[in-house]
């Protein structure tokens, strides 16, 4: 069922445009590195702060708020541009490992970075102990860390 | 009589000048080194690694948001677009350490990728382009910390920076942004001179 379907994805004509030109995957590829860089500030900007580095007489609510939109921004691109390098190999990564383990951090890390990374971000500092703020930067820096691994190594195979 | 240079292939040279030749000679040592490194015990091992070489890669990778990620926190700073509301001396300043500290890993893993393969990657175009951009970079970030951010008291506060910071910031963003397509470049091989 789901083979169908990664195989239905390479087959179409966007997987088959990006898999035959000799210039389209490393142009998408570039674009999802720059995105990777600008996510990677504006998350570790924040998991940072939370362990009490960094910016710290700012306010953790107010560095979070500040770097929403290019953490939401950047999300997009690289979800954009990870979608368009998956449609020209999903078959290969329906069978690497890493792919798998990309998209099971993946979908931990976005849920958890707007649920519980989230409501520590926006609740006043005295409310939040320095215990519990720490292990949610290490949670959401362990899960990106995931993501970012598991990415680099589906390009290995 | 045209100069026939070797530097990895036979090249008719159109300007048989002295420059020329002193120019050959210099890019030849160059090569030169590089095959030598190429012959060293460690290259050999780290090219033919099974598993050093990509763990290599994936660490000047994912280094990327260390060092980069922050460092686009502070340019966009500069450019007046993020944390508006934060000192620009207060971000230059907390987030250095962990910028340097990204830095030294970029240098250290990107100069054993280079280690590894050192002719091929010499010759690649992409690698030239993006050693000229690297030193463009420093020159920015050299000439804006020794002029403009000398008088950062003045503009600290601002939500947007004077001209000249913003400048420095907005080619930062462009250099750093054309390294990195340049770096992932390397890796593919259109332009690789025939062995």
């Amino acid at each position: 069922m789901l083979f169908h379907l990664f195989q239905w994805i390479e087959n179409s004509g966007l997987g088959e445009a990006i898999r035959e030109s000799k210039w389209l995957f490393p142009v998408i590829e570039s674009v999802h590195l720059l995105g990777l860089a600008v996510i990677g500030g504006a998350i570790l900007v924040v998991d940072l702060r939370l362990m009490g580095f960094g910016l710290r007489r700012q306010s953790v609510r107010q560095i979070a708020s500040d770097v929403q939109p290019w953490l939401i921004g950047s999300l997009i691109v690289m979800l954009i541009s990870g979608g368009l390098l998956f449609t020209s190999e999903a078959i290969k990564c329906y069978y690497h490992w890493a792919f798998w383990m990309k998209m099971t951090a993946l979908f931990l890390a976005i849920l958890f970075t707007f649920t519980i990374r989230r409501s520590v971000t926006v609740a006043d500092a005295d409310r939040i102990g320095t215990v519990r703020s720490r292990l949610v930067a290490v949670v959401s820096l362990a899960l990106w860390s995931g993501v970012g691994i598991g990415g680099r190594w589906i390009g290995f195979s | 009589m045209p100069y026939i240079r070797q530097t990895g292939r036979r090249h008719e040279c159109r300007r048989c000048t002295q420059e020329c030749v002193r120019y050959n000679v210099w890019l030849l040592s160059l090569l030169t080194f590089c095959e030598w490194l190429a012959n060293t015990p460690g290259s050999i091992a780290l090219h033919e690694s099974l598993y050093a070489y990509p763990v290599i890669e994936s660490i000047h990778v994912l280094t990327l948001c260390l060092f980069l990620g922050l460092a686009v926190m502070l340019d966009l700073r500069l450019v007046g677009i993020a944390m508006r509301q934060t000192p620009v001396s207060e971000v230059a300043d907390r987030l250095l350490p962990w910028t340097v500290a990204g830095f030294v890993v970029m240098v250290i893993s990107g100069a054993l990728l280079f280690y590894g393969i050192p002719v091929r990657t010499y010759q690649n175009i992409f690698f030239r382009i993006k050693v000229v951009l690297l030193m463009l970079s420093g020159l920015n970030a050299f000439l804006f910390h020794s002029t403009i951010y000398r008088k950062v008291a003045e503009w600290n506060l601002l939500p947007v920076p004077p001209r000249r910071a913003r400048i420095a910031g907005g080619l930062s963003l462009l250099f750093w942004a054309s390294i990195v397509v340049a770096g992932r470049m390397i890796a593919y091989n259109w332009f690789d001179k025939p062995i």
